[in-house]
């Protein structure tokens, strides 16, 4: 299991377990985790997983792909750390993870 | 106004299920016309996710989905059935036992005998992005589309976004505007290369500017726009003056018209209908794939094509009352493929020996 640590807009974190192979967006949907929507499912099609990646995890998670790239156009307030969750697949290595959830999913 | 366009079927939606409806209705002599919002056929599988695959289409081990749209509009054509595309329905009116007049908001108007809410998620509608207090603005010099190029003669234009509906805008208004801002968060497009090098080009000549960033805030008065404020990637804001902003942030389905057609709806977006014939409350209105409800509806296109077989044994009571119904299979009947414009092979002949 690999712990993931989710935190809101107003500062909340909610720390769940993850699955290995289980993307960041599955784990908190599974969980309950608010702050993402998730509309399609995770197939990069909507934009509504938007994440940003705490500073020390950003070279660790890696870049997004030009598809997700080509996503997160339609997604809002997009900084240099933005991720769609879904494209993210939970690994041992990623043990800790902080992510935020923006003020708004579109 | 022009009269009205008589017809067994109205669809309201061209997605998978209100296509293969056309299928179940056309076997059973139905004629139908479609009506969809989008300037294509095909719902969400064209709009949202037309390159990826789709794996759960019984018999179709794999297709993209617009694969299985374009299968579908080749599977259908026997069945010759009207397309009318860049129209909202707006409203459905019952005016006989059953008859039913349907409106849409180009002022077309349908009269049929039943009528078929395919409408999926919704109506696909511009994405508003989360600009705070961007609501006054909407409509008066914030726009979604444009209806009208000449409006924008002679007027400072900021255009957002990073797709083709940004890219063609761009390309569209930058002789009439007398000065065009093309803004977008990075420095590649989703568009079609085609238009981004003739964005670029235009750039080069100094007839637009392009600048990296996104808005953050507007500034203006009674819902006339002065200055978008801008947010670039290191954080510094700076403001771009204007009198009209286009944002193209893509589309996303919302409920739309559908909630004011009087049905009582499952968690306010969701028709109820009965499992037998996917009937509504109103006699004569059926409401099939995504935007129905029923216990243990499941949102798949496989489910969407039972439902739509089913709702055609129905709607055929409706359009032919006196006529009795014999079911029948594609493989054997030749009635069935008489409609379909084919012939089977002929049976294998005995070989002599
Ligand atoms: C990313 C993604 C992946 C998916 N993957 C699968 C999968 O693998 N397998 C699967 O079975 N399903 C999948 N789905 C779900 C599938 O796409 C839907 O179940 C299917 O599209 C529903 O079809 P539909 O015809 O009911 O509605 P839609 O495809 O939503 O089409 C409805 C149409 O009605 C139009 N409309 C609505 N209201 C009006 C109005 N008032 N006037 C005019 N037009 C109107 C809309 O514009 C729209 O085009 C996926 C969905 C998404 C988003
Ligand atoms: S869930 Fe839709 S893009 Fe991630």
């Amino acid at each position: 299991m690999v712990k993931i640590t989710y935190i809101d807009n107003e500062g909340t974190a909610r720390t769940v377990e993850g699955e290995v192979g289980a993307t960041v967006m599955e784990t908190a949907i599974k969980h309950g985790v608010p702050g993402i929507e998730a509309e399609c499912g995770g197939a990069c099609a909507c934009s509504t997983c938007h994440v940003y990646i705490e500073e020390e995890w950003r070279e660790k998670v890696g870049e997004p792909s030009p598809m997700e790239e080509d996503m997160l156009d339609f997604a809002f307030e997009v900084k240099p750390s933005s991720r769609l969750s879904c494209q993210i697949k939970v690994r041992q290595d990623l043990d800790g993870l902080t992510v935020r959830t923006p003020e708004r999913q579109a | 106004m022009s009269e009205p366009i008589k017809t067994d079927v109205v669809i309201i939606g061209a997605g998978p299920i209100g296509l293969f409806a056309v299928f179940e209705l056309g076997l059973l002599d139905m004629k139908a016309h479609l009506i969809d919002i989008l300037d294509k056929i095909g719902g969400q599988c064209a709009e949202l996710y037309p390159e990826k695959p789709i794996y759960d289409i019984p018999g179709v081990p794999f297709t993209s989905a617009q694969g299985l749209v374009d299968s579908l509009l080749e599977q259908i054509k026997p069945f010759g059935a009207q397309y009318h595309l860049n129209e909202m329905v707006e409203s459905v009116e019952r005016i006989g036992d059953p008859l039913f007049r349907v409106r849409t908001d180009q002022g077309t108007e349908f009269e049929s005998k039943i009528v078929v809410i395919a409408a999926g998620g919704g109506s696909f509608q511009p994405k508003r992005p989360p600009i705070p207090g961007i609501e006054p603005y909407e409509g008066k010099s914030v726009f979604y589309a444009v209806r009208k190029m000449e409006s924008f003669r002679g007027k400072r234009v900021l255009i957002v976004g990073g797709g083709d509906s940004a890219l063609d805008w761009t390309l569209n208004l930058a002789p009439l505007a007398s000065h065009l801002t093309l803004l977008h968060r990075r420095s590649e497009f989703r568009a079609a290369p085609d238009s981004v090098n003739k964005m670029m080009a235009l750039v080069g000549d100094g007839k637009i500017d392009f600048v990296l960033g996104q808005v953050a805030a507007l500034k203006g008065n009674d819902g006339q726009i002065s200055e978008a404020i801008v947010k670039t990637n290191d954080g510094s804001t700076f403001d771009i003056a204007c009198d009209v902003m286009l944002p193209f942030f893509g589309l996303t389905m919302k409920l739309g018209p559908v909630a004011k057609w009087g049905f009582e709806l499952k968690n306010n977006e969701l028709i109820p209908v009965n499992t037998e014939n996917f009937e509504t409350s109103v006699p004569g209105i059926f409401a099939v794939g995504d935007i129905n409800w029923y216990p243990g509806k499941l949102k798949l296109i496989l489910s969407g094509f039972h439902e739509v077989a089913l709702m055609a044994q129905k709607a055929y009571r409706y359009c032919y009352p006196d006529k009795r119904l014999v079911f029948q299979y594609t493989t054997s009947s030749t009635s069935l493929q008489k409609k379909l414009g084919v012939s089977p092979p002929p049976p294998p002949q005995p070989v002599k020996v």
